[in-house]
C-alpha cells in the first residue's frame, strides 16, 4: 500500500496554497514534509485526511482516488494526527482511543472483542495503558500525543499522516514519538519543523516552498547548505552525525558566519 | 466484523524507569504504585432503569397533586380506567376529570419537553463546541416569541383556531433558525463559533422587534403572551397537541441517540472528525436541522423554558462521562423527571396562581449546578 499525491493543487480565494505537488510514500516508509511557515505543508496533509477537497489533482492510496470514496471508506485507509487535538469534553483515554475504530463501525455499534483487544494492546505498546481511565483533559502534552497516536493506529490505516506531532513536546518525547513512527507499518507522511529530527526520522524528505515542491530525496540529498539558505533563508553548516551519519544542521546566530 | 490480519507493528518505546506518565513532570500525579482512581461510573442500564422508574413514579404523583389532592392509588386507578376503557364510580367523576382531562396531558407534556430540551442541549453543545450553548442559543426562542406575539396582535392564521399561536411560534422558530444559518454560513461551511455569535446577535434583534410590537400594540394580551413565551409554562397543555409533540420528540430522541458516536467525533473538532470518517459540515447541518425542528415544536407548545437544556447535559455527563450515546440515553429521563417536578412546583407553590416555570427551573437549578461544578472534578473546555 502506498500513498501518491499527483499534481495536487489547492486554490483558495484565488491564492494557490499548494501547486502541482506530486509525492509518493511507499509502504513502511517515513516521508517528511518540511518548509517554512505557510509553505502549504498542512494544506497538503489536510487533503490526504479529507478535511479539504483539492482543487485539482488526486490523492491515491494504492489505486483508490480518496476523493471518490465516502469519508468512512477513506478513513479506513488514512489515519491522521492533526493539530486540532484540543478536546472540550472530558472523555477518558480509552474512550478516545476506541473512537479510532469509528470508521469500521456503524452508528453506535459497540466494539467487538478483537477490537477491544487491539485498543488494549496498542495502548500497552505506547505505554499509556495505565492512563486508560484517566480523563483526556488531565494529561500532559506528551501523554496526550501518545493517546492521539494510539487512536490513529487502532484505525488500522494503510497511511498515517501527522501534522507537526512533536509540537509542544520535550526532546525525549519528540524522539520517542518519532521512533514509534519508524516501522509503524503503514506509509507515514509527517510534517516536521525540526530539520535535524526530520533527517534522523525520515527515509525521504520533501521540501515545500510557497506551495511548490522544491526538491525531494534522501536526507543527504536534500539537506544541503544551499537548499537551507534558499528555502529557509538561514545559513547552516551541514555535518554528518558522528554516530548515525545522518546530516545534521548547525546554525550560528552571528550573521557574518 | 473487521478482521485484523496485521495490527500495526509498533515497537515499544524504550521503557523509562517508572511508569511513563511520571517522567512527564507536569502537574502532581498519583503516587507511584497507586493507579489514579477512575471516577466511579454506575452501569448504564441500571441508571436508565432507575431513572425510568423514578419518572413513572413522579408522573403518577404529580398527576395526583394540585388544588384537589388525589392519592397515587386513586390516580393509578383512574389512569388505568382511562387507558383500558374501564369505568369509575359516578361519585369519582370530578376527580377522574381532573386527573385525565387536565393534569395528565400537562404532566406528560412537561415530561416530554424536559426530555427533549435535555437531549437537544446535549447535541447542541457538541455541535457548536460550546459549554454555554443551550437549545435557544440559535435564536429559536426569541424567533418563536416574535411569531407568537405577531399572530396574537395581527390575528393572523385565524384559520388554525386555537393552534394559531403555536403555529405562529413554530413558524417564528424555524424562520429564526433559517436566518441564523444563512447569516453564519461562509462558503457553505458552518463554523461553530460563527453560529453562536450570529445566534446571539439575531436573538437580540428579535427581542427588539418584539418590544416594538408590544409598544405599539398596547394590548395586555400581547404583554402576557410575551411573558408566557419567555418564561415558558405548560398551562395550555391539552390532549389536542400532545400526539404531535409526542411523535416529534420521541422520534427526535431516537435519531439523536443514533448519532451518538458522530457527536463524539464532532466534539473532537472538525479536522479530527474528518479524519475519522465524518464529514463535519454535512453532519452538523443535518443535525442542526433536526435540533431546530425539535426545539421549534417544543417552544411552540411550552415557550422557552430556560436552564434545563443548559444544565441537564452537564449534570448527566458528570454521572456517565462524555460519551454521547450514554449521555443521550440518560439525559432525557433525568430531564423529564426534573421538568415534572418543576412544573408541579410552578402550579402548586402559590396556587391558585402559577409561578413562571422558567423562574423555577433557574431558581432550583442554578445553585445545584454551581455546587456540582465546584464539588466534582468536572471539566468542560479545559481546566
Amino acid at each position: 500500500m502506498d500513498l501518491r499525491l499527483d499534481r495536487l493543487t489547492v486554490v483558495t480565494d484565488g491564492r494557490s496554497l499548494v501547486h502541482e505537488l506530486s509525492l509518493e510514500v511507499a509502504e513502511g516508509q517515513v516521508v517528511g514534509l518540511v518548509g517554512p511557515n505557510g509553505s502549504g505543508k498542512s494544506t497538503a496533509l489536510r487533503c490526504v485526511y479529507r478535511a479539504l477537497r483539492p482543487t485539482r489533482g488526486t490523492v491515491r492510496v494504492n489505486d483508490d482516488d480518496l476523493t471518490r470514496l465516502t469519508p468512512r471508506r477513506s478513513a479506513r485507509l488514512v489515519a491522521a494526527m492533526t493539530q486540532d487535538g484540543s478536546v472540550d469534553l472530558d472523555f477518558t483515554v480509552e474512550e478516545v482511543v476506541a473512537l479510532g475504530r469509528a470508521p469500521h463501525l456503524r452508528g453506535n455499534q459497540a466494539l467487538g472483542r478483537a477490537e477491544r483487544d487491539l485498543c488494549r494492546e496498542t495502548m500497552e505498546r505506547l505505554g499509556i495503558h495505565h492512563l486508560a481511565r484517566r480523563g483526556i483533559l488531565t494529561l500532559s502534552g506528551g501523554e496526550r500525543q501518545r493517546v492521539l497516536l494510539a487512536r490513529a493506529l487502532v484505525q488500522e490505516p494503510k497511511v498515517l499522516v501527522l501534522d507537526e506531532p512533536t509540537n509542544h513536546l520535550d526532546v525525549r518525547h519528540q524522539i520517542e514519538l518519532l521512533r514509534l513512527l519508524r516501522g509503524a507499518g503503514p506509509a507515514v507522511l509527517v510534517v516536521l519543523h525540526d530539520l535535524n529530527l526530520a533527517a534522523a526520522a525520515c527515509d525521504r524528505i520533501g521540501v515545500l516552498s510557497q506551495g511548490r515542491l522544491v526538491t525531494a530525496g534522501t536526507p543527504e540529498q536534500v539537506l544541503t547548505t544551499d537548499l537551507v539558505a534558499d528555502v529557509f533563508g538561514v545559513r547552516a553548516t551541514v555535518v554528518p552525525h558522528p554516530l548515525t551519519g545522518d546530516p545534521q544542521l548547525l546554525y550560528s546566530l552571528d550573521p557574518s558566519r | 466484523m473487521s478482521p485484523h490480519p496485521s495490527p500495526p507493528r509498533v515497537p515499544a518505546p524504550e521503557a523509562p524507569a517508572g511508569p511513563p506518565g511520571q517522567a512527564d513532570g507536569a502537574a502532581p500525579r498519583a503516587p507511584a504504585g497507586g493507579a489514579p482512581k477512575p471516577p466511579a461510573r454506575p452501569g448504564l442500564s441500571l441508571l436508565c432503569t432507575v431513572s425510568a422508574a423514578v419518572l413513572l413514579l413522579s408522573v403518577v404523583v404529580a398527576i395526583g397533586l394540585g388544588p384537589a389532592v388525589i392519592t397515587p392509588d386513586a390516580t393509578t386507578r383512574y389512569l388505568w380506567a382511562a387507558l383500558t376503557g374501564g369505568s369509575v364510580d359516578a361519585a369519582e367523576a370530578t376527580a377522574y376529570q381532573i386527573v385525565w382531562e387536565i393534569r395528565t396531558p400537562r404532566v406528560l407534556l412537561a415530561a416530554l419537553v424536559g426530555a427533549g430540551l435535555s437531549a437537544v442541549g446535549v447535541a447542541i453543545q457538541a455541535l457548536v463546541r460550546n459549554a454555554l450553548a443551550d437549545p435557544f442559543v440559535l435564536g429559536v426562542s426569541s424567533g418563536a416569541s416574535v411569531g407568537a406575539v405577531g399572530v396574537t396582535v395581527t390575528g393572523g392564521l385565524a384559520a388554525l383556531g386555537v393552534h394559531a399561536v403555536s403555529a405562529g411560534a413554530f413558524a417564528g422558530a424555524l424562520a429564526a433558525s433559517v436566518l441564523v444559518y444563512a447569516a453564519s454560513a461562509t462558503r457553505g461551511a458552518l463554523s461553530p463559533l460563527r453560529l453562536v455569535l450570529t445566534g446571539v446577535a439575531l436573538s437580540l434583534g428579535f427581542q427588539a422587534v418584539m418590544s416594538v410590537i408590544i409598544y405599539y400594540a398596547s394590548d395586555t394580551d400581547a404583554t402576557g403572551m410575551v411573558l408566557y413565551w419567555t418564561m415558558g409554562g405548560f398551562g395550555a397543555a391539552s390532549w389536542g397537541a400532545l400526539p404531535v409533540v409526542t411523535a416529534v420528540v420521541l422520534a427526535g430522541l431516537v435519531l439523536l441517540h443514533r448519532q451518538g458516536r458522530a457527536l463524539d467525533l464532532l466534539s473532537l473538532g472538525d479536522e479530527t472528525a474528518a479524519s475519522l470518517g465524518v464529514d463535519p459540515d454535512r453532519r452538523r447541518k443535518a443535525l442542526l436541522v433536526l435540533v431546530s425542528l425539535l426545539t421549534g415544536v417544543m417552544v411552540a407548545v411550552s415557550g422557552a423554558i430556560a436552564f434545563v437544556g443548559l444544565v441537564m447535559p452537564h449534570l448527566v455527563r458528570m454521572l456517565v462521562g462524555a460519551t454521547h450515546a450514554r449521555v443521550l440515553a440518560v439525559a432525557p429521563l433525568v430531564g423529564a423527571v426534573f421538568m415534572v417536578w418543576a412544573d408541579l412546583a410552578s402550579r402548586t407553590l402559590v396556587a391558585p396562581r402559577e409561578l413562571p416555570l422558567g423562574a423555577i427551573t433557574a431558581l432550583v437549578g442554578v445553585p445545584v449546578f454551581i455546587t456540582l461544578l465546584r464539588r466534582r472534578a468536572y471539566m468542560f473546555g479545559g481546566r
